[in-house]
């Protein structure tokens, strides 16, 4: 325990950095995601093709290899960019697929008379996204966007394996310094993600609830 | 299935689709041509980096870190799957004591990156005096987690199950205990496939954690042959690993599918013995 307590100065630096990783790649994650949402209901063949290649290649893809490619490949051919980037990159080009398929799903289960009425006062295409799909799907899809959250929350600790300081590369350094206390820094670690995930778990099952009775 | 959002077509709209098709192609084409340009201007597209996957020895390595990852892959999933089977039940006992404390379990675990608890038992139990291999670090961090997601999708499973089900078996005397083995995780397990697949699919693609721990799989032998080759090869090395992943997981989801396929075809056979009101009202209850 004194052995936390000592180093907790240098467990709140790698809790941060596991933070604005986090926060960082869920952003570029959902951008990229929404996009390829719309492309893939979009009724051009091509752009909805394109989109559905990229989601079923890098979904069957373990986020390890992602990794590899971005901090391995990606030298190889001349892109210089900092550990912490290339983790962003890594991250938010594998999320971005889970992200669109829960847009996807949400809009899919939009009601179809939503979509006939926007349609029947003369709204176009993307003026129906924007106006009629996206405020509402965006609200049913919100719970399991936090599930995509926490997952993504999760496996920022693979980026420790890839040079970037955080969360989980703290937890190893100090259970090789403090070889005694291997089990407290351990939980320590635990500590700082239920921090996050759990009362993400919990916000999304309330939303889930009240829109459910919304519905 | 997404036409919901336009109608059919009409001659202008098709005008207008096949123009955003063709501009969207050219970008496309020029996206990928550009990348291709830069990889050849940087020699990555040399033919005799990329014989490197029909390279006999590479094979031979590649098919030892293959069968590591099924080997990892087949255990975890066995025990995640029974160990998910019992939290379920402990989830749905009627002992209060017990579904709490099942609850805290699954919720503590689901909420853990399965990375650091393959380092809970790769760095912890030897720190207990206990020596563990990174394969049974690897299979049992991997079952901690994916045992508690397994056992929230059988306990939603078996709760999705008309009540009808569980009162027909007490009604025949049957006690709990054999109503769960022989009436509703029979059922539940069917109905939970293609959840239970996927799940699968994610275990699949986390046993290349093990190359963290030093567990010798696909990737850590992918890492080996660059390491050996030369940094050059890892552009043609890791898309052939990604491509053995990209080809299992298609085979589970397409396992999936056709089971959900089949599963449909039978129950829409048998008419279903409950009135519709009877069953919506049962369903709410349990909601």
């Amino acid at each position: 325990m004194s052995a936390v307590l000592a180093n907790l100065e240098i467990f709140w630096e790698g809790f941060e950095a596991t933070l604005a990783l986090t926060l960082l790649s869920t952003i570029a994650a959902l951008v990229l995601g929404i996009l390829l949402a719309a492309f893939r209901v979009s009724p051009v063949p091509v752009l909805s093709g394109a989109a559905a290649t990229y989601v079923e290649v890098v979904r069957n893809t373990p986020l390890t290899i992602v990794f590899f490619f971005a901090a391995f490949v990606l030298p190889q051919v001349g892109v210089k960019f900092s550990y912490f980037a290339f983790a962003v990159l890594a991250m938010s080009v594998y999320y971005a697929s889970f992200f669109c398929e829960v847009i996807r799903s949400g809009i899919n289960t939009m009601p179809i008379g939503q979509l006939e009425a926007a349609r029947s006062i003369g709204l176009t295409f993307t003026k129906s996204m924007r106006l009629i799909v996206m405020p509402q799907a965006l609200r049913t899809v919100v719970p399991p966007l936090i599930n995509v959250f926490i997952q993504l929350t999760k496996s920022t600790s693979i980026a420790s394996a890839f040079g970037v300081v955080e969360l989980l590369s703290v937890m190893a350094r100090l259970a090789n310094q403090e070889s005694q206390a291997v089990i407290a820094i351990l939980i320590a670690t635990a500590v700082f993600y239920l921090v996050i995930t759990i009362p993400s778990g919990i916000i999304a099952g309330h939303i889930e609830r009240r829109v459910a009775i919304a519905r | 299935m997404t036409n919901a959002l336009y109608d059919a077509l009409g001659p202008r709209g098709k005008r207008k689709a096949l123009l955003g098709s063709i501009v969207s192609a050219i970008i496309l084409v020029a996206a990928a041509v550009w990348v291709l340009v830069q990889l050849a201007a940087q020699g990555q597209l040399d033919g005799a980096l990329w014989a490197v996957l029909v390279n006999g020895n590479f094979l031979v390595l590649l098919m030892g870190g293959l069968l590591g990852t099924l080997a990892a892959a087949g255990m975890a999933v066995l025990l995640s799957l029974l160990v998910g089977i019992v939290l379920a039940m402990a989830r749905l006992s009627l002992r209060r004591w017990l579904r709490v404390v099942t609850r805290w379990w699954i919720e503590l675990f689901r909420g853990m990156p399965p990375l650091l608890l393959i380092f809970f038992i790769y760095l912890g139990a030897p720190a207990l005096g206990a020596d563990v291999s990174p394969y049974w670090a690897l299979v049992l961090g991997l079952m901690l987690y994916n045992s508690s997601v397994m056992g929230e999708i059988f306990r939603a499973g078996i709760l999705s199950l008309p009540k009808g089900q569980s009162e027909a078996a007490y009604s025949i005397g049957m006690r709990r205990g054999a109503t769960m083995r022989l009436i509703l995780l029979p059922q539940a397990v069917r109905s939970m496939l293609p959840a239970l697949l996927n799940q699968v699919i994610t275990l699949l693609k986390e046993t290349s954690l093990g190359f963290i721990i030093g567990y010798v799989e696909l990737l850590r032998d992918g890492r080996t042959a660059v390491e050996f080759l030369g940094g050059q090869y890892s552009l043609p090395v890791y898309t052939g690993i990604a491509v053995i992943y990209i080809g299992m997981n298609l085979l589970i989801a397409w396992l999936a599918r056709r089971l959900t396929r089949k599963r449909q075809s039978r129950q829409t056979r048998p008419p279903r013995p409950l009135p519709p009101r009877t069953a919506e009202i049962a369903l709410n209850e349990r909601a």
